[in-house]
């Protein structure tokens, strides 16, 4: 059996308070296979991007983190600043949400690409590093780029620097490239377009990917497997052709109902509403199932925790309800 | 009580109450805890090193330093006090009345701040002092009229953000008279960053004042202010360094002391206040 | 809409900076009309007699109305005439002249020491935020800027000249000496650049802080950009504008402050010239050293605002093309 090329058991993550210790993840798994690619989906407040936030050590001081098993290629790693710090720049590369502010507005583009390139080709001289970043700008559909280079993020366009962002993770060819919210800040037709780009990048790079993304049309469109998360835990995960088609979690299939909801791409807040209730307080988490509160399919035994069953097509979901 | 707790949790809130405290007390029981009238002379002590007698020393006149520093904090203290109250309430009355005034006259009112800002502080003070002439009076009336633009322009901010708010024009249509309701509301949303501008502004006031006197422009000798006592010492440095020592420590105990005060209370009341502060 | 030209921004600039000097000469002149009594009689005293007072009067324009004056004294300003000394009729232009370079080069000094302190300060806080440096410089530039610059000087003089004697005491040490001059310039720069490190440090320290929680560096720190090379580089460059515009104002304050140290280090300048006008109820020095200020002050912040724009590229793009995105 090949080995995976990131395995983590059982991350939690807190953050200590006056009074109270606010749970933000809770004895989350993921795995992710070389060269295959990860959708890591839920509302607001699920932990989502605490997840990924984790890998790269990039959660505050005042974080606690924990996990019973970490191991990124082979390696146990220990998700503590100085280990991710090593895999920062060189492994693991992340593409951020959000283009207008992930670029430093008083740097060109072309100063950024090199500086995030040091790490990775230290012994690199800086006009090889220069031409690496134009050749990789181009290669993600930037055009104009001896120009470009030269030019500040406000010169760029929302799709424009989009493609910056991920020419960036690219440049450090990284193992794994780690997407976060990629298009959540674009407008609809920019929105296609990079999700092209990030697509034809999956058929040609070697890395693997894990995609964040409140959106299931985009994970669905660009991963293998898919993660559900809510409040903080995982409730559902397995290939996603079996989970979109056959969802099992009521969370699972309540987020998928959300999503052919027309305004579900203009308005966020839309799909909180059409779950009814909200995320628990991470102070006051529930003893039982942890979406009991929101279920339409609450029970009695609800309020104990659910046990994770297996439905044979590599599915795992956390519910009492059995496999129908 | 909260903003105390607060208040001596921060570094240097401890020690802010404790000066400013000290500070009051002192210039309230003056009387009571001087060991010497302030400007009794006897020229036969001059100068003198810190003793029982005379615990910080004399000055070049004989007079007590313990007793005269008493009564400057006295001085200071009034002074600044006297000036914010002045500088406040005339302030924030121009700010709120220019807010509702048709726009020439805001911006008139605006334009003499402006003016008013355009000298750097001192050198004001030092002008205003020249035409008027030094004296305690004028010298509390002329420093008031550095700092009304800082309260002006405070109030005629928060006014005109609460002028047009949704909730104003309802009151309006409601039947409310415009001033009436501004006031209403305009007074609870000013009270913060008013309380916490004056409390920052002490200091630079009390840094005045003693700035004037020690050029002989300020507060008339014999009155004690730090700034003649620091002028005293400072003119006989080379034969006794008691005086200049020890007014100097006075003033920076107040002022630092104000300072953090104004700064803690800044953060408590208000965090937001950090930037435009 | 197109966004404002260079020339429209610096259009507008100047004349606001001009309204301000213009509102200040007003100001001045409406100021020495308030003297109480007649100020020609305060100046010559009470047994001038009347003929002279009336003289006076005329020669230094207290006869005319006050918008007359003003008129005439930026007619006179602008053909470089700022009124005569009263006592000795010598042209205040050249008074100010000779009193300022003093004046500049300590004000100068000053801000550089404030900078080359204040800004490692700043950096070596908000790199380790919270930690010991981080508390000292906290602790000593609240007590630096709380301090006033006439304490600073007194102490100085009493430690330093008086008591080790390193320093000379008074003056502003032989002309055509230069490191003489120099010497002589120490203390007075000390004094005056003290709160100023504190200042800079503490400003510059709080917007370095706010910048390093931007999502840029967090973006930086995912490559593992070295924290060092993202204070320096990327943190700094954002972080310096507040800062300029502070220190425009701050030059301002400076000149202020220069009044007292030139007063008690004894130093000829423009703070010790309109010192002694003022003693001597020498208004036309008074009216011309103050408005040389007021002009150096205004000036200061002008060029403080500019440089602001021409380091953020945003403001830059902005301002020389039109262009906009």
């Amino acid at each position: 059996m090949t080995q995976a090329l990131l395995a983590i058991e059982d991350l939690h993550v807190s953050y200590r308070g006056h009074d109270s210790t606010a749970h933000i993840l809770d004895g989350v798994d993921i795995t992710i296979g070389r060269g295959q690619s990860v959708g890591l989906v839920g509302e607001s407040g699920s932990g989502k991007s605490t997840v990924a936030f984790a890998l790269l050590g990039l959660l505050g001081d005042n974080a606690e983190v924990s996990t019973r098993r970490a191991a990124f290629d082979g390696r146990e790693t220990s998700l503590g600043m100085d280990e991710a710090t090593a895999l920062r720049g060189t492994d693991i590369a992340m593409i951020f949400q959000d283009p207008m502010t992930a670029l430093n507005p008083m740097f060109t583009i072309g100063t950024q690409l090199v500086d995030i390139q040091r790490r990775r080709f230290p012994r690199q001289s800086r006009r090889s590093l220069w031409a690496r970043a134009e050749t990789m700008l181009a290669d993600v559909g930037v055009p104009d780029v001896a120009a470009r280079m030269h030019r500040y993020p406000h010169e760029f366009s929302g799709g424009m620097r989009q493609r910056v962002v991920i020419a960036m993770a690219l440049l450090v060819e990284p193992k794994l490239l780690i997407a976060d919210e990629p298009t959540t800040a674009l407008d609809a037709t920019i929105e296609a377009q990079v999700v092209e780009v990030l697509d034809r990048l999956r058929q040609r790079t070697s890395a693997s990917m894990l995609v964040v993304s409140h959106s299931m049309g985009l994970i669905a469109e660009l991963c293998d497997s898919v993660i559900v998360m809510y409040a903080g835990t995982v409730v559902e995960h397995g290939p996603v052709h079996v989970v979109f088609s056959r969802p099992r979690h009521p969370y699972t299939r309540a987020l998928l109902a959300c999503e052919i909801d027309p305004y579900a791409a203009f308005d966020l807040s839309q799909d909180l509403a059409t779950i009814p209730g909200t995320v628990p307080d991470p102070a006051f988490r529930p003893q039982g199932c942890i979406f009991a509160s929101r279920c339409p399919a609450r029970h009695d035994r609800c309020s104990e925790r659910p046990p994770r069953r297996q439905t044979g097509e590599g599915r795992t979901y956390s519910c009492w309800q059995e496999a129908a | 009580m909260q903003a105390f707790i607060a208040l001596s949790r921060r570094p240097g809130g401890t020690f802010a109450m404790l000066a400013v405290t000290l500070l009051c007390l002192v210039a309230i029981a003056a009387p009571l805890i001087a060991p010497y009238a302030p400007n009794a002379i006897a020229p036969a002590n001059r100068l003198m090193e810190p003793s029982w007698q005379h615990l910080l020393g004399t000055d070049h006149l004989g007079r007590d330093i313990l007793s005269r520093l008493i009564y400057g904090a006295r001085v200071a203290l009034g002074i600044s006090l006297s000036v914010i109250a002045i500088s406040l309430s005339t302030g924030v009355a121009l700010g709120i009345a220019a807010a509702l005034s048709p726009r020439a006259i805001d911006l008139a009112v605006v334009g003499v701040f402006d003016i008013v800002t355009s000298f750097p502080s001192i050198i004001l003070a030092l002008a205003l002092v020249a035409v008027f002439g030094p004296g305690l009076g004028n010298v509390v009336l002329l420093v008031s009229i550095v700092f009304i633009p800082h309260f002006g322009r405070v109030a005629r901010a928060q006014t005109i953000a609460i002028r047009n708010s949704p909730f104003i024009e309802a009151e309006k249509v409601l039947g409310a008279e415009t001033w009436r309701v501004v006031l209403h509301h305009v007074t609870p949303n000013i009270i913060g960053p008013i309380f916490v501008l004056a409390c920052m502004d002490i200091p630079v006031v009390i840094t005045i004042e003693a700035g004037l006197s020690f050029l002989g422009l300020g507060v008339r000798p014999p009155l004690a202010s730090w700034g003649n006592l620091l002028n005293d010492g400072y003119t006989y440095l080379d034969q006794s360094v008691w005086l200049a020592t020890f007014s100097g420590l006075a003033l920076v105990l107040a002022t630092l002391g104000f300072a953090l005060l104004g700064e803690a209370l800044r953060d408590t009341l208000d965090p937001k206040l950090r930037k435009a502060l | 809409m197109r966004s404002a030209s260079l020339q429209i921004h610096l259009g507008f600039k100047l004349a606001t900076a001009a309204l301000a000097v213009a509102g200040s000469v007003v100001l001045l002149m409406a100021l020495t009309r308030l003297i109480p009594g007649d100020p020609a009689t305060v100046i010559l005293g009470s047994r001038a007699t009347p003929e002279a007072v009336a003289a006076l009067n005329a020669r230094i324009g207290l006869d005319k109305p006050l918008i007359e004056q003003v008129f005439s004294f930026f007619g006179k300003v602008a053909s470089g005439d700022l009124g005569e000394d009263v006592f000795n009729g010598r042209p205040v232009l050249s008074l100010v002249l000779n009193a300022l370079p003093n004046t500049a080069a300590v004000a100068v000094a000053a801000m550089l020491c404030a900078v080359a302190l204040g800004v490692p300060l700043a950096l070596f806080s908000a790199r380790w935020p919270g930690g010991k440096t981080d508390r000292m410089v906290a602790f000593l530039s609240v007590g630096f800027i709380s301090t006033p610059s006439f304490v600073v000087s007194v102490f100085l003089l009493m430690v330093f000249s008086v008591h080790l004697r390193w320093f000379p005491v008074l003056g502003a040490g032989e002309s055509g000496d230069l490191g003489d001059q120099l010497w002589h310039l120490v203390l007075p720069t000390a004094a005056l650049a003290a709160g100023w490190v504190g200042y800079i440090a503490r400003l510059l320290r709080s917007s370095l802080l706010e910048i390093l929680g931007e999502n840029h560096v967090r973006t930086l720190r995912a490559y593992g950009v070295s924290e060092t090379k993202i204070l320096m580089k990327y943190a700094l460059k954002p972080a310096i504008l507040p800062t300029l515009a502070v220190l425009g104002m701050g030059f301002g304050e400076l000149l202020g402050g220069a009044v007292f140290a030139e007063v008690i280090f004894n130093r000829p300048g423009l703070g010790s010239l309109i010192y002694d006008a003022i003693r001597t109820r020498n208004y036309p020095v008074v009216q011309g050293g103050v408005f040389v200020i007021v002009m150096l002050y205004v000036l200061t912040n002008l060029v403080a605002d500019l440089s602001q724009s021409l380091i953020d590229p945003r403001e830059r793009a902005r301002l020389t093309s039109g262009r906009g995105h």
